[in-house]
């Protein structure tokens, strides 16, 4: 143990400026091993680590952004195949809609020709069948009128001159009648 | 301890200021030379100091993960701290990276002998001792110098004291004073500044510590003996500002490390 006197002893000529050399000594001593030991051994380690801390996270960075890339080309491929597929849709609905309203119109064309056929068709018919009926009405009438008013005039009728005429001017009568029904 | 026990040994009753020597403490092996000049306490912490920085640094990078642990992360956080924060901002991305063990050695070795004075039982910064002080800051002051000398040549000299862009006339003035500022100047601030403020915070802490024991026990007044608690919880704020000073030092030193090397590297940029 040291004693107080010994200490004040040697504060009074203790100057903080003047080193003991045994301190410069050990200091510079521990700290040339201290950097042999870090330059050696820790350093490298921490570099070497720090390395491959680097190397890992701009491998998964990399991979990350392959990924993502890959991703993107798929949406793109998918994005144009559905387009594609739109587009198609499209044209098919298109063409679609233009054929029924062709076969729509042609179907239409076809069905007013027809009628158009079967009207004319029946015109014809009507026609001829009224002309027929013209014809076998006037001699019909012809036979039935001098028949008829020879049954009600009787005996009346001997002048034949007479009845020609009353019978002629009947038939015009008719024609006229019926020609007026044609024109009509 | 034993600077503590100094104003309670005074018999006088009167208080006794703790001084420089009570921060040499005891010999370890008292048959060298007198007190306070041979192989103390401040050396054997200095290889303490080592010895806990390698075996640290040894365990935490036994096994390195790309994934650190926490031990592997708290020290790679002062690896990173050596090598981007001081290292790279500093010297560069072209220069910095030789010199990144350097670096890291000083931070390392100056933060933790700092810290020693924070430390109970230790209680006592190794660089409030001037011979160590002086070691670290010649050891970098040779550093730099032949950094440049092994870049320039002996035109080094001339680049570190011969400033360019200034008119000629003006030279025998600046030339003189850019070698004292350099050459002689500089490795003292570096070395006096980290020794001033580690034996400063030092003396503090032991005075508030004495002057508390002595108001305490040596006083019979309960009112000084209050007052003496009052300069516990006192040195307790200056604790923490000098655990402040201390990382902050650390810092400073290891800093001017790097400017040092650096401005020997670049010695014709000007």
């Amino acid at each position: 143990m040291i004693t107080a006197e010994v200490i004040l002893a040697a504060s009074e000529g203790a100057n903080p400026l003047i080193p003991n050399w045994w301190e410069i000594l050990v200091t510079a001593v521990a700290f040339a091993v201290l950097l042999f030991v870090v330059k050696k051994f820790v350093a490298p380690t921490f570099e070497k680590s720090y390395t491959d801390r680097v190397e890992a996270i701009e491998g998964g960075i990399e991979k990350a952004e392959e990924a993502q890339a890959e991703a993107n080309a798929l949406l793109e491929q998918y994005k144009a195949q559905l387009m594609d597929a739109r587009t198609e849709a499209n044209g098919i609905r298109e063409a679609a809609r233009s054929e029924g309203a062709n076969i729509l119109a042609d179907l239409k064309a076809k069905a007013a020709e027809e009628s158009a056929r079967i009207t004319a068709q029946a015109q014809v018919q009507i026609e001829a069948e009224r002309v027929a009926a013209v014809n076998s009405l006037r001699n019909e009438v012809g036979t039935l009128a001098t028949s008829l008013a020879s049954k009600i005039v009787g005996e009346a009728l001997d002048n034949d001159a007479r009845s020609n005429r009353v019978v002629d001017r009947f038939l015009a009568d008719l024609e006229n009648q019926a020609n007026a029904g044609v024109t009509k | 301890m034993t600077a503590f026990a100094l104003p309670m040994a005074s018999n006088d009753g009167g208080f006794v200021p703790p001084t420089i020597s009570d921060t040499h403490l005891p010999d370890i092996f008292p048959w060298m030379a007198d007190y306070g000049t041979g192989f103390g306490k401040q050396m054997v912490m200095i290889i303490l100091s080592v010895i806990l920085i390698v075996w640290f640094f040894k365990a935490a990078i036994r096994n390195p993960k790309l994934v650190p642990g926490r031990v592997q992360f708290f020290a790679e956080g002062f690896y990173a701290f050596a090598r981007n924060t001081v290292g790279r901002d500093i010297m560069g991305e072209k220069n910095f990276r030789p010199w990144v063990p350097l670096l890291f050695s000083v931070f390392l070795f100056v933060l933790l002998n700092n810290l020693f004075g924070a430390i109970p039982f230790l209680q006592l910064p190794s660089f409030s001792h001037a011979g160590s002080a002086y070691a670290i800051a010649l050891i970098i002051y040779f550093t730099w110098i032949s950094v440049g000398v092994k870049k320039y040549g002996i035109r080094y000299f001339k680049l570190a004291v011969v400033p360019t862009g200034v008119p000629g006339w003006i030279l025998p003035l600046l030339v003189p004073l850019e070698i004292i500022s350099n050459f002689i100047v500089r490795p003292l601030t570096h070395s006096l500044r980290l020794m001033a403020t580690m034996l400063a915070g030092h003396m503090i802490v032991a005075l508030a510590g004495s002057g508390a024991a002595y108001l305490i026990t040596e006083q019979d007044s309960i009112l000084l003996n209050a007052t003496g608690v009052a300069v516990i919880a006192g040195s307790v704020a200056m604790y923490g500002l000098e655990l402040l000073i201390m990382v902050l030092q650390a810092f400073v030193f290891t800093l001017l490390t790097a400017i040092y090397i650096q401005g020997s590297l670049e010695a014709d940029a000007h």
